[in-house]
């Protein structure tokens, strides 16, 4: 466990030395979600209905752009050789980086997001489930991200690769995480998706930590 | 003095050995049908022309690269779990693993809880070993490409570990370094410690045996396919 909380501690750290890097990513999804006002128009029951997947697609996006970090900075300069060579389990290491990820990119966009659905006339009803949604969906995206972050390691231009291979997989989280807004919203309960957005996140959890090892020793040979 | 940290703490190991190893990168036979024998206390010096293999062959003892045929043991028995034969071993490669925005010990001391404990006492003395010591409070991004060396190989006395695999550490070291480094090197194998060092020159292990991975190159430049075994490229 020293492995997990050592790495948790220096990821930490270094995303606060660091914190452009994090605010760079809030600042992508503030503006992404303000440029829907000006391109939808003013009109508060279009924006109303709408805001929900616009929150969601623009927070995808914004995790999208901080995810390239994850494993490249490490991979170039040797940390993940030593990180492998660490002896200690790969997947724990993966969730430990994952869980930094997370905590400095998901848990900053889920405290910005309500701030940004004022913008968008979301109704009263609907920021409990956009926060609930977010908090359980953010970790997915995190997870399969790392899967791509991983394999697109060594590739030149991985940015936009790992775009087109992880974006298809957040189909999911998105259909569910907007379901939740907008069935509170038309006063529907939102158990439904958000329970879904929970089993995705426990899938992602069992699953992506594995293949993301996988594809790191794949990237140090 | 200096090395006198990792004496009494290096776990004694018997002896670390490969049979028959080969080894391919991109479909192009690097070296083929090697052997080495290292015993507690021994060194190995990798020479041969660039482009032999001796990083390939560094990383495939540390269990990074899979090698194409042949196996290693440790202790006479065959290693099947790296995770296990990782923690028997500390490689040092011209890629340093240092963060520039951590401080110099914080760099230090995170490699040192990841593999042993944290000790105070034990970092100061791996700082002064490599005369680290007064720039220990400093971000890492202010080092010199020397001095982000010497960061790297005060790892090795941090966390002790029977095998330690140098690749061309005297690399952009001055002279006191490389006599710094001599001495962690001594010490490491008075205690029973085995080393391998991938270098040109021979200040660092001056009795160790050779392995000239030039004469592992193929005679003739050998391409097969997956499916097809190391035996029949032979």
């Amino acid at each position: 466990m020293s492995v997990f909380s050592a790495l948790l501690a220096r990821d930490l750290r270094l995303a606060l030395r660091q914190s452009a890097d994090s605010l760079t990513v809030v600042a992508f999804f503030a503006i992404a979600t303000v440029l829907f006002p000006f391109g939808v128009g003013p009109e508060a029951n279009i924006l109303a209905r709408i805001s929900g997947g616009v929150l969601w697609v623009t927070a995808l996006l914004a995790a999208l752009l901080s995810l390239d970090r994850v494993f490249t900075v490490d991979y170039e300069d040797g940390t993940l050789d030593q990180l492998v060579l660490s002896g200690a389990p790969l997947p724990l290491v993966v969730i430990a980086k994952v869980l930094a990820h997370w905590l400095t990119t998901g848990l900053a966009l889920i405290i910005v997001s309500p701030l940004l659905a004022i913008t968008l006339h979301l109704p009263m009803e609907g920021y409990a489930p956009l926060l609930l949604a977010l908090f359980l969906g953010t970790p997915t995206v995190s997870l399969i991200g790392a899967v791509g972050a991983a394999l697109v390691l060594g590739t030149r231009r991985g940015g936009v690769l790992l775009a087109l291979l992880v974006l298809p997989l957040y189909i999911p989280v998105l259909i569910f995480g907007t379901a939740a807004v907008e069935s509170a919203v038309t006063g529907i309960s939102s158990d439904g998706p958000l329970l879904v957005l929970g089993g995705l996140a426990v899938l992602a959890l069992t699953l992506c930590p594995w293949a993301t090892s996988a594809a790191l020793r794949q990237a140090v040979e | 003095m200096t090395g006198e940290t990792n004496l009494s703490q290096t776990t004694t190991a018997g002896s670390f050995s490969g049979a028959g190893l080969a080894c391919r990168r991109g479909g192009r036979l690097v070296f083929t049908g090697l052997n080495f024998k290292l015993t507690a206390g021994g060194a190995l010096v990798l020479r041969g022309p660039n482009g032999s293999g001796k990083t390939t062959l560094l990383r495939v003892m540390a269990g990074l690269t899979p090698s194409a045929a042949g196996t290693m043991s440790w202790n006479d028995k065959v290693i099947d779990d790296p995770d296990a034969h990782a923690r028997n071993l500390r490689l040092i490669t011209h890629l340093d693993a240092i963060k520039p925005a951590l401080t110099v010990s914080e760099n230090l001391s995170f490699w040192m809880t990841l593999w042993n404990k944290p000790d105070d006492q034990r970092l100061q003395k791996a700082l002064q070993a490599f005369d680290l010591s007064r720039l220990a409070s400093y971000p890492a991004r202010l080092l010199s490409a020397g001095q982000r060396h010497r960061l790297a190989l005060a790892r090795l006395l941090v966390a002790p570990a029977p095998l330690w695999l140098l690749d061309e550490p005297g690399n952009a070291l001055d002279t006191a370094s490389r006599d710094a480094l001599a001495r962690a090197i001594l010490a490491h194998r008075a205690a029973g410690g085995m080393v391998i060092v991938a270098s040109h020159e021979a200040t660092f292990v001056s009795d160790g045996e050779t392995l000239d991975l030039g004469l592992f190159t193929p005679k003739t430049v050998v391409h097969w396919s997956d499916d097809e075994s190391v035996e029949a490229a032979e």
